[in-house]
């Protein structure tokens, strides 16, 4: 077992962590406070090769691996967690279907303008009476010709909106629960695709959380991902990758958050001293390091798996499990430590602690992990 | 021993929370945009709620402290920026005058803040003394007849808002804690200047606020308690600021139980409504039994209080436990909301922003656990 980076990742942690710090960080803040997406920084990204860092060159992406990217969305959400999923999102739940489901023209048509980062991707999954239950799903694709007719709506769709491309799970077979459904790729611009409301959201507010309605959405055959019938066992497997990235997320969250309280604990002075000379602070710092390393090191791991082409479901549950429980704990601490300061927007701690709260809850509850991982045990 | 509240106190629970529900709901979101709630203010007091433990002789309810403490629980269920309001106004800011006024600065003050015509305030913290309170540094030198107070105070609940502010200043920088004294100053003397209202993560409604002093002259009548008695002012009056936070924590807990209990029950997944998994009902489980032990102490508390027993170890347990609990249970109701839990349109995430500072302020459970220890 290895526990060095290559120089090749701490590469592009240092070039991620750099951005981040540069052209990230300081307007975290204030599009929090505007729920604003801001294209430009997703566009800079797409400059600096972040925006398809698994996929190979051919299809537009740097040829580098899940591990890598792992690490470009820890360091993003080190400083904005909302940028961190808006990259999270468009990679591993929509790059990633098509990546491994796609045609060749599918990946040359959709995948590659992803990958360079000319075009974002959403995945559309969730229904408002289907969340955990997918399977449970209302939205239908009528077979007509030469295409689908998809009808129904989805909630809760991360870069809704700004996202022009969509791989959305319908219902082809009523009668089939799980074997009935179909992924396809779609596009903002198809008649009958539509942009429903934008939530107001606690935290992730610069990441658009928008409803997408199908009326009579047309969607050429050629653009079924997979076989008919196949979707819900996509859905599922594009799960398994995608929440390591949100386990990448909850560790850059928490490190965000571990750093300012540290840096804080060893600045405030009270009784004469830095309140980091109290065991009750030093204690809490040293717990929610700790907690950081392993949930980090869980991260990493289902990362590599997936790098390495071995089987990495179990691996990521529990990595999304244990670093959202992490981030929620560390950040709830950070603010502690900073007093009635941490309770202020003017610090970033209270942004961190409302970012935390949805790693536990998307790409499947922490109820939902701990029924992946128990029916593998 | 149990919780087994009076006939008069059941009425005044029933009252408070059929106000809460009926009266306080409405106004949640409003107060949410930062709304500071004047006219919800104005109807407590016309239901004397803003002087329940006062005496009927300074215009107070003359009701006792479990009453008190019962009423900030309730309403915090529904509003717990109107119950943080209510309780500094009372708690820290009445009280204080009560106990250690003379007989011409109660009659003064306390009828206009019982019957809630004035709201009161407590200006102890500065920026640079949080839990260290007795390092502050605001100066108060005595002239003549009267004081020139020169500083500032940071985080004033109800500050710019109140009528009469409860102001804590050095007039002896070399005693320490015993160089501190307590000030009654009225909201427009000249040289009393509010300044910002922080923006904070939750409690909207409620306004906290940085004061500055600049060459605040305040009337020597108006020094309450000796000069050097300020610090043990502030410090008996923090129990019963305590065990108010305690309630509000309570009722933030209760109101998000609540909430999530009914939300688990009606919705459905994989046929089933989602409280027939064992993982959520346990959890709720656990939630409900938590609150039972915050309810037990905080009420223990309230009892040792209201019968004039020293509580300072069961004030502070209250609050640590009750606050704790508070920042627990609202993580995961909203947990149990799934998705909806995150998005505004539903309540229960404004609950979990409102109790993290509950942990905080009016001593950081860190504090609290150094007053437990000095009594164990």
């Amino acid at each position: 077992m290895q526990f060095t980076l290559s120089e090749e990742h701490e590469m592009i942690r240092k070039m991620v962590r750099d951005f981040a710090i540069n052209e990230v960080a300081p307007t975290a803040s204030e599009r929090d406070e505007e729920e604003r997406f801001d294209r430009e920084i997703f566009d800079q990204m797409a400059e600096l090769g972040l925006t398809g860092i698994p996929w190979p060159e051919k299809y537009g992406g740097i040829g580098s691996d899940y591990l890598a990217y792992a690490i470009a969305v820890e360091e993003l959400s080190r400083v904005c967690a909302s940028t961190g999923v808006t990259l999270s999102a468009h990679t591993s739940l929509a790059g990633w279907p098509i990546f491994k489901f796609g045609t060749e023209e599918q990946k040359q048509k959709y995948l590659k303008p992803m990958a360079q980062g000319k075009k974002i991707g959403a995945y559309c999954l969730t229904e408002s009476s289907s969340g955990s239950d997918a399977g449970g799903m209302k939205t239908t694709a009528r077979k007509e010709g030469d295409h689908y007719v998809l009808n129904g709506s989805k909630i809760f769709i991360t870069n809704g909106g700004v996202a022009e491309i969509y791989v959305v799970f319908a219902r082809t077979d009523l009668e089939s629960k799980h074997k009935g459904t179909t992924a396809f790729i779609v596009e903002s611009n198809f008649s009958g695709f539509k942009v429903g409301k934008k939530e107001k959201k606690m935290g992730i507010r610069s990441s658009p959380t928008t409803e997408i309605i199908f009326e009579d959405c047309i969607v050429p055959q050629e653009n079924v991902l997979g076989e008919e019938g196949q979707g819900f066992k996509i859905a599922m497997m594009t799960l398994d990758g995608g929440r390591n990235g949100i386990a990448a997320q909850a560790v850059g969250i928490a490190q965000g958050a571990l750093d300012a309280a540290v840096g804080y604990a060893k600045e405030r002075v009270q009784f004469g001293k830095p309140i980091i000379a109290n065991q009750g602070i030093s204690f809490k710092l040293a717990d929610m390091a700790t907690n950081i390393e392993a949930a980090r090191l869980l991260t990493y791991q289902a990362a590599w798996l997936e790098s390495a082409g071995l089987p990495y479901g179990k691996a990521s549950a529990m990595a999304k499990l244990f670093a959202g429980d992490t981030a929620m704990k560390v950040t709830t601490e950070a603010v502690q430590v900073f007093g009635g300061y941490g309770y202020t927007k003017e610090y970033p701690v209270e942004r961190f602690m409302r970012d935390a709260k949805i790693t536990q809850i998307y790409e499947g509850t922490q109820e939902i992990q701990r029924l992946v991982i128990s029916r593998m045990l | 021993m149990h919780i087994q509240f009076t006939e008069e106190q059941l009425l005044l629970q029933g009252m408070v929370r059929e106000f809460a529900e009926k009266e306080i709901a409405p106004f949640v979101s409003t107060m949410e945009a930062g709304q500071f709630p004047r006219h919800l203010i104005e109807k407590m007091a016309a239901l004397g709620l803003m002087g329940i433990p006062i005496p009927i002789e300074y215009s107070g309810t003359g009701m006792d402290f479990t009453s008190y403490i019962m009423t900030i629980h309730e309403i915090a269920k529904v509003s717990p920026t109107l119950a943080v309001i209510l309780s500094v106004h009372t708690s820290v800011c009445t009280y204080p005058i009560l106990n250690f006024g003379t007989e011409e600065q109660k009659q003064q003050y306390i009828p206009k803040l019982a019957s809630g015509k004035y709201l009161g305030a407590f200006c102890l913290t500065e920026s640079g003394v949080g839990s260290d309170a007795s390092s502050l540094a605001t100066r108060a030198v005595k002239v003549d007849d009267h004081y020139l107070i020169n500083g500032s105070k940071m985080f004033i609940t109800n500050g710019g808002e109140a009528d009469v502010y409860i102001v804590f200043a050095k007039t002896n920088p070399s005693l320490g804690s015993k160089g501190i004294t307590a000030f009654i100053v009225e909201k427009n003397t000249p040289g009393f200047i509010i300044g910002k209202n922080e923006q904070k993560m939750g409690l909207h409604g409620s306004k906290t606020v940085q004061i500055t002093f600049d060459e605040l002259r305040v009337h020597e009548s108006q020094r309450l308690g000796q000069e050097g008695e300020g610090f043990k002012i502030a410090m008996a009056n923090l129990d019963a600021g305590r065990i108010g936070i305690a309630a509000q924590a309570l009722g933030i807990a209760e109101g998000a139980f609540l909430q999530a209990n009914a939300y688990a029950k009606e919705r459905r997944q994989f046929g089933v409504p989602i409280i027939e998994n064992q993982g959520i009902s346990f959890k709720l489980a656990s939630m409900a039994t938590q609150i039972e032990a915050a309810k037990l102490l905080v009420y223990r508390a309230a009892y040792l209080k209201g019968t004039g027993k020293s509580c300072s170890k069961e004030a502070s347990m209250a609050k640590m436990f009750a606050s704790n609990t508070a920042m627990e249970v609202t993580t995961e109701a909203i947990q149990i909301f799934g998705g909806y839990g995150y998005i505004k349109e539903y309540d229960v995430e404004r609950y979990f922003r409102e109790a993290k500072v509950t942990q905080i302020y009016e001593g950081t459970n860190e504090i609290q656990k150094i007053v437990i220890t000095k009594h164990l």
